[in-house]
């Protein structure tokens, strides 16, 4: 891969990488189109390809695009949330591979090949993932800006305490965690919800975990 | 961020050759700290040697009963394991006490290691800073300093190593194994791995240039009771206070290694042999010489009573 100073873009690469990048350099898009750009400024592009909600995606993104970024403004799956960019949040968590993580503070580029699934993919508005549905059901939401990020991140939750990953609160570190109300709080505290919903999350959460233990 | 180039690597003696290669390049591990910061512009890496596909994911036993940690095994999967569960529980202990269910996913051993500090004039790039602008002067002292450094800092930094994983570490005697550019290996005692800022803040450990961990190595287990408590300003993610990470034999004997106090995980060996006549006996010595603000002077009872509660849950 070559340096930044050595990189041979076309002019229409130059042309969106301006555009792109006037936000960072507060550069207006039109006057960026129009200077030469210096080559420290200068947008390096890549190809990268992975599976949202079951389909396969390619994209040619600034190297600068994060995994939030690349959903929200080239997929246009918009229910992951950008809300403090810098993974205090968790309104844009995604799960990847199985696992949650925070989709803002994760580059694009670096989920070659991976299996993405977003609160798009869970279920539909006619077939609502049952942990979808528990939110409804216990308003586990008040504005709802962090709901995506919290659903999906509950059904890790579940996932993980299943596949016996201990947390903090974990007495026995040998034993098997079960989805108590401490751990599930504990598990959960990734996710900041402002409207302080968080006693119907749990419950949500719990609703979901015990019909789970049944089947 | 300030636009880079990005490559991936496959062996770690490529790593290194890269980033000997490429001048302002940065190896990318989680992402999770280092992203942040070059959101911030604090850090502004013109390249990125992404790390993770050097099959240094493994948890292996090494031929002396320890444990041979892969610089990028994610720091869920280290705190599941169950070896570290069962013989290192401290480890584990410390790794769930920091961060989040989603962060932990993706940072790795090895990058929690070099996390930055959390110094908030660090991160506030209208502030003198010496760790992010070397010469710059420091805003922390005599600023906001409640979260800062109470031992071993300078009049150049007061600034604390934020990472749990490491205090734990450092109660452990891990050894950190790295290979430079000239394919050159070598294993630093974690006693020796972070550095204490002195007149040269901006260096946090003793890492050469290019030079990339490949593994952290536990030595063969010590047994005993292992505790791992964080005083923090909320009971879930939050960076600690102070935190205490401990193994305590059954004859009261031990082992004490304390986070959120100084520009490194501290420990003086020396103050464990006060071990059986309590806590305070043990902070004389441990906390001998510190220099604390007014704003964080309350760490040094914080630590002598978070040991103090460790000590009574060992006696049962
Ligand atoms: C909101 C929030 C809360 C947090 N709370 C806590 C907490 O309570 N306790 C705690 O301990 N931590 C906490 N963290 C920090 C977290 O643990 C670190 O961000 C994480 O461990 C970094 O690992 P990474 O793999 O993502 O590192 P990266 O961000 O990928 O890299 C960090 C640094 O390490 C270097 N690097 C990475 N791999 C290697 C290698 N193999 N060799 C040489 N250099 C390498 C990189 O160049 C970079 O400089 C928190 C973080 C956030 C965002
Ligand atoms: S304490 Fe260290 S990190 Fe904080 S402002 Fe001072 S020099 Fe910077």
């Amino acid at each position: 891969m070559p340096d930044a100073g050595e990189l041979e873009l076309s002019r229409r690469d130059l042309l969106i990488g301006g555009a792109a990048s006037a936000a960072v350099t507060a550069v207006p898009a039109a006057e960026a189109q129009t200077m030469p750009l210096v080559t420290e400024d200068q947008p390096s592009m890549m190809a990268v390809s992975f599976e949202v909600n079951g389909r396969a995606q390619q994209l040619e993104l600034d190297t600068r695009t994060t995994l939030l970024d690349a959903l929200r403004e080239h997929l246009h799956l918009t229910g992951s949330k950008k809300g403090c960019d810098h993974g205090q949040c968790g309104a844009c968590t995604v799960i990847v591979d199985g696992r949650r993580i925070n989709s803002c503070l994760s580059l694009a580029v670096m989920h070659q090949g991976d299996r993405i699934t977003t609160i798009e993919g869970l279920g539909t508005p006619d077939k609502l993932h049952p942990m979808q549905a528990a939110f409804v059901k216990h308003d586990g939401y008040q504005c709802g800006y962090c709901t995506p990020g919290q659903i999906c991140s509950a059904v890790a939750v579940l996932d993980e305490i299943k596949a016996g990953i201990p947390s903090h609160v974990t007495q026995d570190l040998d034993g098997k965690p079960q989805a108590s109300n401490l751990e599930v709080r504990e598990r959960m505290s990734g996710n900041i919800c402002r409207c302080g919903a968080y006693s119907n999350i749990a419950e949500a959460i719990a609703e979901v975990a015990a019909g789970r233990k049944k089947a | 961020m300030k636009p880079f180039t990005y490559e991936r690597v496959n062996s770690p003696g490529q790593a290194a050759q890269a980033a000997a290669r490429t001048p302002g390049s940065k190896f990318i591990a989680g992402g999770t700290n280092l992203l942040d910061l070059m959101k911030l512009q604090i850090e502004a890496p013109r390249h990125l040697i992404d790390v993770n596909d050097l099959g240094l994911d493994k948890i292996e036993k090494t031929g002396d009963g320890g444990l041979r940690i892969g610089a990028l095994v994610s720091n869920t999967d280290l705190a599941a394991d169950k070896r570290v569960r069962k013989d290192y529980a401290v480890l584990s202990r410390a790794l769930l006490a920091g961060a989040s269910g989603q962060l932990r996913n993706k940072a790795t051993t090895a990058g929690n290691l070099l996390q930055r500090t959390r110094c908030p004039y660090f991160y506030d790039t209208n502030q003198p800073c010496n760790k992010r602008s070397p010469g710059s002067g420091c805003a922390a002292i005599g600023g906001y300093s409640r979260q800062l450094a109470v031992i071993g800092s300078s009049d150049a930094c007061i600034a604390t190593h934020p990472s749990d994983m490491a205090v734990a570490m450092r109660v452990l005697d891990a050894t950190v194994e790295t290979v430079n550019p000239a394919g050159a290996t070598r294993g630093i005692p974690i006693a020796q791995f972070h550095r204490l800022p002195g007149d040269t803040p901006h260096l946090d450990t003793v890492l050469g240039r290019g030079e990339l961990i490949t593994a952290v190595t536990l030595p063969k287990p010590i047994g005993g009771q292992h505790f791992y408590h964080k005083t923090r300003d909320r009971a879930s993610y939050a960076f600690a206070l102070v935190s205490v990470a401990a193994v305590i034999q059954k004859d009261g004997s031990g082992r004490v290694a304390i986070g959120g106090v100084a520009h490194k995980p501290w420990r003086v060996e020396a103050a464990e042999a006060n071990m059986k006549q309590g806590a305070k006996a043990v902070t004389g010595t441990l906390l001998a010489g510190a220099r604390p603000t007014q704003d964080n002077s309350f760490k040094l009872p914080l630590v002598e009573r978070t040991l103090a509660s460790v000590m009574h849950e060992a006696r049962g």
